[in-house]
C-alpha cells in the first residue's frame, strides 16, 4: 500500500483536541504520523497539497437509505456511496428499510459484501424488529456478529411500549445503540406534511409536533428503566429537544441527529405543493428550525445526519399526497452546515468536524474512526470551508435527483475523500 | 399590472381587479343565449372526484359558449389502471385546449399545470381551493349588496375540510369584506385567522352570525373525518341555522350554501326555504360565472 502525505493542511481533529497546521502521513491504511508542517520522517509515494484546506477525521453519515438490496432503481450502494465520498463521508449507516428488510445477518453480511461495489465504508443498521412490523425482535447478537452497528425500524416506529422495552434492554445487553424514527403514527397517521398555517392554507393534513415529542419523551423514560442507548433520528422539533435535554438531565444514555433540511427549511417551502420538499419527519415550523440551529450550537444536537433517501422521478412528480417522503443529501451535508453555522459564526470548524465525525463515531461505537490520532483508521475528509460553490444536481453520484439543493449557493466544499489511505474522491 | 392568467388555479394568485373584470363579464353572460366565443374549442372536463353541480355547470358553460365537452371520469378511464396525472395530462394536451380538473388531493391542478403547457381550470382539489364556486359566491353578493367592502361575512361549519371555505375567505378578502369563521375546534383550529387578511374566528355561533351581512352554511363533511368525533346532535344544536339564530343577522342578510346541503343538520327546512336564502341563486349564478371564466382565459386569439 502506498504511503500518502497531506501537505500544509489545517489539521482538526477534536476527539484527540489537535488544531494546528500539520502535515500527515498515512501509511499501510492507517494514520501513521502527524508532523509539524514540513517535518514528516516518513517517505510519502504520493503527495498532496492541502494548503489553505481543512484536514478532518473522516465524515460519517449516521442515517442514509442506500435502497440496496430491492429498490436499485432509486439507489444502489455503489452509487450511494459514490454520493457519499463526494460529500466527504468516509461512512455511512444504512438504514434497513431495503428489500427485504435488513432483519438478518445475512442480508447484514450481504450489503459488505466487496461485489456491492462501496467506495466508502458501510455499516448497516439492522432491523430492531423482524420485517420492521413491531412485533418480534430481530436476532441482536447474530446481527452483531455480522457486522450490524445499531438497531432501528427506522420509518416504521416501534410503537408498542413492551417491544421498545424489550428492544432497548436486549441491545443493551448486546452493546448496540437503538435509533427510533419518533413518530407516534397513530397522531401523525402518516399524513404529508407539518401541522400548521401552511398545511391548513394548502388543505393538507398535518402531522402535528407532539406525534414526534411525545414519541420521544416515552422512549426516554423506557430507556430511563431499561438501560441501554437510544439515539434518536432525524429531531425536528423544538419540543423533542427539550425532552432530550430533560432525559440528559436524568443520566439516560439518550442522543440525538439532525438534518440538514431541518435546519435549513421550514413547512413553508411546501406553499407550492413542491414534493422536493417532502419529507419525514416533515419540514417544521420557524420556531422548530430555530431551536434545531440552538440546539447544535450548545450541543443538545450530537451530530448531523443526512437522512439520504433517494426516489425516482415518477414516485415524486405526483400529488403532493402521494409522493414518496424524502430527500437525497449526501453531497451537500458539509456545505449545508458550513452555510448555515459556521460561515454565520454560529459554531466553530471544531464543531461541525464533531458534528460530522467525532459524535457519529462515538453514537455508533465505531473504534479507531472519527479521529486522526497516529494509529487510527486513515478515513480522512479535506475540505475548502471558505470555496464559494454551487450545487449542480445534474452531476450528482446518487442515482436519485430528489432534492432541492439543485441551484442553490454555499460555502464549503469537500477537496477530497480518503477511506482507508485510499482517495476515493478528489477535486483538488 | 399584472399578466392575463392563462390558468385558474386558485383565488390567491388574482388581484382584485382581474377578479371584478371576470365578475363583470359574467353579468353579460347567459346560458339561455348561446354565444359562439369558443366555436371549435375542445375543453376536457376531468373529474378523479364525483360531482353533479360543478361539472355540469361547467359543462352548459362551455357549451353555451360554442365549445365541444368531453367528460372523463377516473373511474372509467385509464387512470383506474394506474395512469399518472402527468401521462393523463399529457395525453389530454395533444387532443384538446383546455382542461377542467376535479381531484381529490390538494394541489393537483398546481402540479396538472407545471406538467403541461394548455390552460387548467380548478374545479375543486382536494381540501385546498375551489376558486369558480368562490367567484359565483363573491358574483351571487353583489347581486344583493354594493360591494363586498366592509361587509360581515360569517361562515359556519365544517371549515377544515373545505375547499369553498378557504377560497371564498381568499376572495372575500381580495374584495375588502370581514371574514368570521365559527365551528367547532376540530373542524376550524386556530391557525385558520392566518388563511387571509381579514379572517376571524368566532366560535359562539350567536355571537358570529350577529349584525352579518351574509351567512355561508358549509355540510359537515363526514366522508372526510378519517377518525375525528362529531357528536351529531350536540353539532346541530350548536352551529345548525334556524330562524331564531338568523334573526340576529341584519335584516337584509342572504343565506348561502355551496351544496349539497343536509336538511335537518346545518339548516332547518324553514331557512333551506325562506326568502333570505340564495342557494338556488347559487346554482344560476354558477353557470355565468363560469362562462365569464372561460371567455377570459381561452376567449381572445389562439
Amino acid at each position: 500500500m502506498s504511503t500518502i502525505l497531506l501537505q500544509g493542511g489545517h489539521l482538526i481533529d477534536p476527539a484527540s483536541g489537535f488544531d494546528a497546521l500539520a502535515d500527515l502521513v498515512l501509511k499501510d491504511g492507517l494514520v501513521a504520523e502527524i508532523a509539524e508542517p514540513g517535518k514528516a520522517k516518513a517517505v510519502a509515494d504520493e503527495t498532496l497539497n492541502v494548503k489553505g484546506m481543512i484536514v478532518a477525521p473522516g465524515f460519517i453519515d449516521l442515517h442514509v437509505h442506500l435502497r440496496e438490496p430491492g429498490q436499485t432503481h432509486k439507489e444502489s450502494i455503489a452509487t450511494g456511496t459514490a454520493a457519499a465520498a463526494a460529500g466527504g463521508f468516509t461512512s455511512v449507516c444504512a438504514m434497513p428499510n431495503t428489500r427485504p428488510i435488513n432483519d438478518s445477518p445475512a442480508v447484514t453480511r450481504w450489503m459488505q459484501d466487496e461485489e456491492r461495489g462501496a467506495v466508502v465504508n458501510v455499516f448497516p443498521i439492522a432491523a430492531a424488529t423482524m420485517g420492521s412490523l413491531g412485533e418480534k425482535l430481530s436476532d441482536y447478537r447474530g446481527l452483531k456478529r455480522a457486522g450490524a452497528v445499531a438497531l432501528s425500524d427506522d420509518g416504521k416506529p416501534i410503537l408498542d411500549d413492551h417491544i421498545m422495552r424489550e428492544a432497548l434492554a436486549l441491545a443493551a445487553k448486546v452493546g448496540l445503540p437503538v435509533i427510533q424514527h419518533a413518530e407516534d403514527t397513530k397522531i401523525s397517521h402518516g399524513n404529508p406534511m407539518n401541522e400548521g398555517a401552511t398545511s391548513f392554507k394548502l388543505g393538507l393534513r398535518g402531522q402535528p409536533a407532539a406525534s414526534e415529542w411525545q414519541m420521544v419523551e416515552r422512549d426516554i423514560r423506557l430507556a430511563s428503566q431499561e438501560g441501554g442507548r437510544l439515539h434518536v433520528a432525524h429531531v425536528s422539533t423544538a419540543k423533542s429537544l427539550e425532552m432530550v435535554r430533560l432525559g440528559r438531565k436524568s443520566q439516560v444514555q439518550v442522543t440525538a441527529e439532525v438534518t440538514p433540511h431541518h435546519f435549513l427549511f421550514t413547512d413553508e417551502s411546501c406553499s407550492n405543493y413542491d414534493t422536493r420538499y417532502k419529507m419525514n419527519p416533515p419540514l417544521r415550523s420557524a420556531a422548530d428550525r430555530e431551536a434545531m440551529l440552538a440546539g447544535l450550537v450548545d450541543g443538545t444536537i450530537d451530530a448531523i445526519a443526512t437522512d439520504h433517501a433517494p426516489h425516482a422521478q415518477f414516485e415524486k412528480e405526483v400529488e403532493f399526497d402521494k409522493a414518496a417522503f424524502g430527500i437525497t443529501g449526501l453531497e451537500i451535508a458539509l456545505a449545508a452546515t458550513i452555510t448555515a453555522l459556521q460561515h454565520t459564526g454560529k459554531i466553530t470548524l471544531t464543531r461541525v468536524v464533531e458534528l460530522l465525525s467525532t459524535n457519529p463515531a462515538k453514537i455508533m461505537g465505531l473504534t479507531g474512526r472519527g479521529t486522526l490520532a497516529e494509529g487510527s483508521i486513515a478515513d480522512v475528509t479535506i475540505f475548502d470551508p471558505k470555496k464559494r460553490w454551487t450545487y449542480d444536481l445534474a452531476k450528482t453520484r446518487s442515482r436519485s435527483r430528489n432534492c432541492p439543493y439543485g441551484g442553490m449557493q454555499f460555502y464549503g466544499k469537500v477537496r477530497t475523500t480518503i477511506v482507508g489511505g485510499k482517495v476515493v474522491f478528489s477535486e483538488l | 399590472m399584472k399578466a392575463k392568467p392563462r390558468s385558474l388555479l386558485g383565488i390567491e394568485p388574482l388581484d382584485s381587479r382581474q377578479i371584478l373584470e371576470i365578475l363583470t363579464l359574467a353579468k353579460r353572460m347567459n346560458p339561455a343565449r348561446p354565444r359562439t366565443t369558443l366555436r371549435g374549442r375542445r375543453i376536457a372536463l376531468l373529474f378523479y372526484e364525483n360531482s353533479t353541480r360543478t361539472r355540469t355547470s361547467f359543462e352548459i358553460a362551455a357549451k353555451s359558449l360554442g365549445a365541444s365537452t368531453v367528460v372523463i371520469h377516473a373511474t372509467t378511464a385509464s387512470i383506474e389502471k394506474g395512469e399518472s396525472l402527468k401521462d393523463t395530462g399529457q395525453t389530454l394536451q395533444s387532443i384538446v385546449d383546455a382542461i377542467v380538473i376535479r381531484h381529490p388531493s390538494s394541489g393537483a391542478p398546481i402540479l396538472l399545470s407545471r406538467l403541461i403547457d394548455i390552460p387548467i381550470v380548478n374545479a375543486g382539489d382536494g381540501m385546498h381551493a375551489h376558486p369558480s364556486q368562490a367567484m359565483l359566491d363573491a358574483f351571487t353578493i353583489l347581486n344583493h349588496k354594493k360591494s363586498l367592502k366592509g361587509l360581515k361575512i360569517v361562515t359556519i361549519g365544517d371549515i377544515f375540510h373545505s375547499r369553498v371555505a378557504r377560497s371564498d375567505a381568499h376572495i372575500f378578502s381580495k374584495l375588502g369584506a370581514r371574514i368570521v369563521f365559527c365551528g367547532p375546534d376540530v373542524l376550524l383550529p386556530e391557525c385558520a385567522r392566518e388563511l387571509a387578511p381579514g379572517v376571524e374566528i368566532v366560535r359562539d355561533m350567536e355571537e358570529a352570525i350577529r349584525g352579518a351581512d351574509v351567512v355561508m352554511m358549509l355540510r359537515v363533511q363526514q366522508e372526510r373525518l378519517s377518525g375525528m368525533q362529531i357528536n351529531i346532535d350536540e353539532y346541530i344544536r350548536r352551529y345548525q341555522l334556524t330562524p331564531a339564530k338568523l334573526k340576529l343577522a341584519k335584516k337584509d342578510a342572504i343565506v348561502m350554501h355551496p351544496g349539497p346541503m343536509i336538511r335537518g343538520m346545518e339548516m332547518t327546512d324553514e331557512v333551506a326555504d325562506c326568502k333570505q336564502s340564495v342557494v338556488l341563486e347559487q346554482v344560476l349564478n354558477g353557470v355565468k360565472v363560469r362562462m365569464a371564466i372561460l371567455t377570459t382565459l381561452l376567449g381572445g386569439k389562439r
